[in-house]
């Protein structure tokens, strides 16, 4: 039990990766290259494409809400695997630790909730 | 307390006699077993691709693919020859480097988690006794959920690089998407880990000897098959590339065979997620109920397991297309309160409910396995009649009546669809002003001023 586990997870990555980039390489190779203008503008049903602002532009407030809702709750699920899988190795003080936490992990969820954050259409 | 906790997992690591039989492979039998692996995969997919093809216009009583091959059974190999002979096209205003690095980055990341997905048990091939599963780790299950976050690193890039407007939104959907039912989809795993006390995954199917995980853990098991549909972006939750808004989404602007990399990803992922729920509820590959009993003792011995696995993997994938062809795509609202408000939260609760019945059962009182199936399938169906209500939800009845505002949907410069509350006001813009269809007689007096005459 040591890192050789790992071994055959890097083999197959690197397979993974050789056929993705083989295929890559050959299919900018085999296909015809005819210029047009319009074809390298972005496709937007044949309209004019809007024309993109600089430097992306502004996104929605709400994706950054989902953005850190997620990594607290990441954060908590990490913590709650390796509670998970030695749980049975101490007693009834690691349920009420881990539920003490996981209510303090879910008032902000609460709280976004109440405020209006998880709704999309407002 | 540290050093106990030490030499607890270091015991549980000596005794578990699966987690210990890996990592002792000739380097051949690991090689054939990648590649093998590799192959089932390409193999697999095409077979997927088809198989829903045909599947799907059985369901909408059509003929579906049927000329090449017999029954139509080439058709996705030949659209990946013909994929392979177009035009490989990069627009104008992508960013050219990560255009091409994204859906090497998606297919790559697809293919490693089926690294650790036991197919079968012990065999022996050419002599080597060998277990019928790449590898394993005693994090294996945290490994296949990292693999699978690489994927959405091809999706966003994918949107953000190709300098287009729909596969920007589409990329940014798909991340909100996707993080938010990984979520759900990794509570569902946590009252797994605490039933088996490992995560590898060779362990939880031995674990599930006597009983599935997927009946003991009914609504753990339920909250993985939603998220699971929504995790690989699969109807009806396949908002990031929803044609009737986003014309493709994240792969609008791809082409050739690097679409065809973005495709075989996904469903790639799909046979991923479709194993992962064969391997941590349904028994891996574990005969069915009453073969693996008295009935047969030998049905889960030597390669016949690999037939079990195969069945469960089907159906599985049967399920994602069922569901594909019956249900509608859902609004992006109505899916992100699905997944914030309700796996989420219940989640949370049954994690908390499971530990709870196990640290009773391990301070030595009398739980008894059917009031927790019991519990198990209330709390389910309480959970599928809430996802039902929401789905179903009306709109509420008293919602005020939004004063019209007034705007001008060339203000821009381009025509832009009104916000809810707006009215488009239909004024003649700078651009419009050139062009008059106006029959007041306007153009006859300029005709007359210039001299037609004989008009």
């Amino acid at each position: 039990m040591d890192g050789n586990v790992y071994i055959p997870i890097a083999v197959l990555a690197a397979l993974g990766f050789g056929f993705a980039a083989f295929s890559v390489v050959t299919g900018a190779l085999t296909g015809p290259k005819r210029y047009n203008r319009a074809k390298l503008d972005a496709y937007e049903c044949g309209i004019e494409p809007t024309p993109q602002p600089v430097g992306g532009g502004r996104v929605s407030v709400k994706y950054y809400t989902i953005a850190m809702l997620f990594i607290i709750f990441d954060i908590e699920i990490i913590f709650l695997y390796p509670w998970a899988v030695t749980f049975d190795s101490f007693g009834i003080s690691i349920l009420v630790e881990m539920a003490l936490f996981i209510v303090t992990v879910f008032v902000p969820l609460i709280y976004v909730w109440r405020r209006g954050g998880l709704d999309w259409d407002h | 307390m540290s050093s106990s906790v030490s030499g607890d997992l270091i015991l549980a690591d000596a005794d578990g006699t699966h987690l210990a039989q890996f990592g002792h492979d000739v380097w051949w039998i690991m090689l054939i077993k990648v590649v093998v692996i590799f192959a089932f995969l390409m193999v697999f997919t095409l077979f997927t691709i088809i198989f829903e093809r045909r599947a799907v216009s059985w369901m909408q009583q059509r003929v579906g693919p049927n000329r090449v091959g017999p029954q139509g059974s080439l058709q996705s190999l030949a659209d990946g020859v013909k994929l392979m002979l177009k035009e490989d096209i990069v627009p104008k205003a992508a960013d050219k480097a990560i255009f091409v690095i994204a859906p090497v980055i998606s297919a790559t990341g697809a293919f490693l988690a089926f690294a650790v997905i036991p197919i079968g048990p012990e065999v022996s091939i050419f002599g080597e006794r060998t277990v019928l599963q790449v590898t394993d780790t005693p994090v294996a299950v945290l490994f296949i959920l990292a693999s699978s976050s690489a994927a959405i690193y091809g999706i966003v890039l994918a949107g953000w690089s190709s300098g287009s407007t729909y596969p920007l939104l589409g990329g940014l959907r798909s991340t909100a998407q996707m993080i938010s039912y990984e979520l759900a989809m990794s509570l569902s795993f946590v009252a797994v880990f605490l039933y088996a006390g490992s995560m590898s995954t060779s362990e939880i199917v031995a674990a599930q000897e006597d009983l599935w995980y997927g009946i003991a853990l009914l609504p753990s098991f339920v909250v993985y098959l939603i998220a699971m549909v929504g995790e690989t972006n699969r109807p009806p939750f396949d908002l990031p590339e929803a044609e009737g808004e986003l014309v493709g989404g994240f792969h609008t602007e791809y082409s050739s065979i690097k679409f065809a990399l973005f495709f075989l990803g996904e469903y790639i992922a799909l046979i991923t997620v479709s194993a992962l729920a064969v391997t941590l509820f349904l028994g891996g590959w574990m005969a069915p109920w009453p073969l693996g009993g008295p009935i047969w003792p030998g049905a889960n011995e030597n390669w016949f397991p690999v037939l079990w696995f195969l069945g469960k993997l089907l159906t599985l994938v049967f399920v994602f297309i069922w569901l594909r062809g019956t249900l509608p795509r859902m609004r992006y609202d109505q899916f992100m309160a699905l997944g914030w408000k309700i796996l989420i939260p219940v989640s949370i609760g049954w994690i908390l409910l499971v530990a709870t019945i196990q640290a009773l059962r391990n301070e030595g009182y009398e739980v008894r396995n059917i009031v927790l199936v019991a519990a198990g399938v209330l709390a389910a169906l309480l959970l599928v009649t809430w996802v039902w209500e929401v789905v179903r939800a009306k709109p509420p009845e008293d919602e005020p009546v939004a004063e019209a505002v007034e705007f001008d949907p060339f203000a821009g410069g381009y025509p832009v669809p009104p916000m809810p509350g707006q009215v488009p006001v239909l004024v003649s813009t700078p651009v419009s002003t050139p062009v008059s269809f106006s029959t007041s007689g306007q153009h006859r007096v300029e005709m007359v001023e210039r001299g037609d005459t004989d008009a």
